[in-house]
């Protein structure tokens, strides 16, 4: 029962992280209807944003929660930075250019990224310093629930609330839904249609670089392919709740985090990915617009 | 000076001209009716007008300052707003969250809760469902929400996009008598696009006829109800 319940928590780690990274593939697709394959590179360049920002940090002999404070603010700045360039650059250009093209040009910005990164840095592992606090309160139960995964849990929670409070009640947030439901409409509306989804872009890129520094910190370790693993998974998992919904992305990655710790537990971590995605296809075959999407209708 | 002008206007999509030199004058206070068969490029006139689609060549005139180069948001910022065609109602959101969008750009929170209080009066219907979405209306309901989220933005002139499509007949006139009061209370400019031609025509004080992307005719209200051709071609007599 104890192994059970560790297998749970770890899975909820998991999912979580998958969550702060799927929402920013299901909000950029709810918006445009663009897979941002480059949103991976996102939280890797977030967590290598945070590594440094702690590594120049680390001189000043802060206080552990200062530091903490500061890199992530240092990675989630650095990697809304990017999030707009990317947007700018890549995908505003090809706005109302065939969906093929800018999913090319996302794919080719996931590589150059990527290789950019490996030039810059090294392709090998790099250390991270664990920047979440340890608490001594949990220490009985450090067997079953680390102190880490319940600072990623509780935060990443915080965040979800946050982001919904947002997306519901502020006037950025209204007109975010606005422009995903009905672009011309918004524009008619008096939105800037254009400021709306690089303001996305940029509050996608911010949770990534989140979920990157938590999960390095946890981890120990990062180095520039991270990117493309975790985004394939939560790529994986948007596609599993309903690629536009932000509960589905939420649910999608908790599924996703729960199938792979307990694939992992109880048979084997080789096998970790291929339960992953049989239930992906399993989901698709009886529920083709995910848990939560809704199956659209195109007008005729 | 009139409230809009629109000078030897031409649109095309893609290698498909549209539109051929419009040109055509809007002062202020009056309701202006365009009519012309499926395909004539009525709609497409209205979005030119409010730059969703630029126009090719042509110069189009709001209050006196040339707007064919400004993207929509400033053009509705300078109190042009267009319901479109087919309602566009954002079927998500609740119609009260419709309501506070076609405010979008103001700043005043007192004028815009009168203006709420205006449009509830207007048409009580969507007080009554201000918490449902707005995909979950009627028809003429989603005309009425459509037009009283233009009317949040306070602009000097609405462009309506054939208001009467799809709905019953009883639900129309409540419509168009709903735009002659906004008109008449409000000193609202109306441009309105209607197939319906013996309805718009009754409703406005001027009217354009369009043909294959070209102005053939325009006139007072009454003379094109009065005009033989016009009878014929248009209002089914």
């Amino acid at each position: 029962m104890e192994y059970f319940v560790e297998l749970f928590f770890s899975g909820l780690t998991r999912g979580a992280i998958y969550a702060l990274i799927a929402l920013g593939y299901t909000m950029v697709y709810g918006i445009i209807g663009l897979i941002n394959f480059a949103h991976g590179e996102i939280y890797m360049i977030g967590a290598f944003t945070a590594l440094i920002a702690a590594t120049v940090l680390s001189l000043f002999n802060l206080p552990l929660p200062a530091l903490l404070f500061l890199s992530l603010a240092a990675a989630v700045i650095w990697a809304s930075a990017y999030g707009y360039t990317i947007e700018r650059v890549a995908y505003r250009p090809l706005r109302g250019a065939p969906r093929l093209s800018p999913l090319i040009s996302a794919i080719g910005m996931s590589i150059f990224l990527q290789n950019y990164v490996l030039l810059a840095q090294t392709p090998d592992f790099i250390p991270f310093p664990a920047l979440i606090p340890e608490f001594a309160a949990l220490e009985p139960y450090a067997g079953v629930v680390g102190s880490s995964d319940l600072v990623i849990l509780l935060s990443t929670a915080l965040i979800m609330l946050l982001l919904s409070l947002f997306i519901k009640f502020t006037r950025t947030g209204k007109a975010m839904r606005a422009t995903a439901q009905d672009r011309t409409m918004a524009a008619l509306v008096g939105i800037n249609v254009n400021r709306i989804i690089a303001a996305t872009f940029v509050v996608g890129s911010a949770l990534a670089a989140v979920g990157g520094l938590l999960i390095a910190s946890h981890v120990g370790q990062i180095n520039c392919f991270i990117g493309f693993i975790a985004g394939i998974k939560a790529f994986t998992a948007a596609v599993l709740g309903g690629i536009g919904s932000i509960p589905g992305a939420v649910l999608g990655s908790l599924i996703l985090g729960l199938t792979e710790s307990f694939a992992t537990g109880y048979v084997s971590s080789d096998y970790e990915d291929v339960f992953a995605f049989s239930l992906l296809v399993l989901i698709l075959i009886f529920r083709p617009a995910g848990l939560l999407g809704k199956t659209s209708t195109e007008k005729v | 000076m009139p409230l809009l002008e629109l000078r030897d206007v031409s649109a095309a999509y893609g290698n498909i001209q549209v539109l051929h030199e419009i040109s055509l004058q809007v002062a202020e206070g009056e309701i202006i009716t365009l009519i012309g068969a499926n395909g004539a490029g009525k709609s497409t006139i209205l979005m030119c007008i409010s730059g969703v689609v630029p126009p090719r060549r042509g110069g189009i005139f709001f209050k006196g300052k040339a707007i064919h180069n400004l993207p929509p948001e400033q053009i509705v910022r300078l109190g042009l707003c267009q319901v479109p065609e087919g309602r566009h109602i954002f079927p998500g959101l609740t119609v009260r969250e419709n309501l506070d969008l076609g405010a979008f750009l103001r700043r005043d929170p007192v004028g815009i809760r009168d203006d709420l209080d205006y449009v509830y009066a207007l048409f009580p219907i969507l007080y009554e469902r201000r918490h449902q979405p707005g995909g979950n209306l009627s028809g003429g309901e989603q005309q009425m929400l459509a037009i009283s989220r233009a009317l949040m933005a306070k602009p000097a002139l609405l462009l309506l996009d054939e208001p009467s499509m799809g709905l019953a007949p009883l639900v129309t006139r409540q419509i168009f008598a709903i735009i002659r009061r906004i008109n008449r209370e409000h000193n609202t400019t109306i441009l309105l696009v209607e197939q319906k031609a013996s309805m718009a025509l009754k409703t406005a004080h001027r009217g354009y006829v369009l043909e294959n992307g070209r102005i053939v005719l325009a006139d007072q209200a009454g003379m094109l109800l009065a005009n033989e051709d016009i009878q014929r071609a248009y209002l089914g007599v």
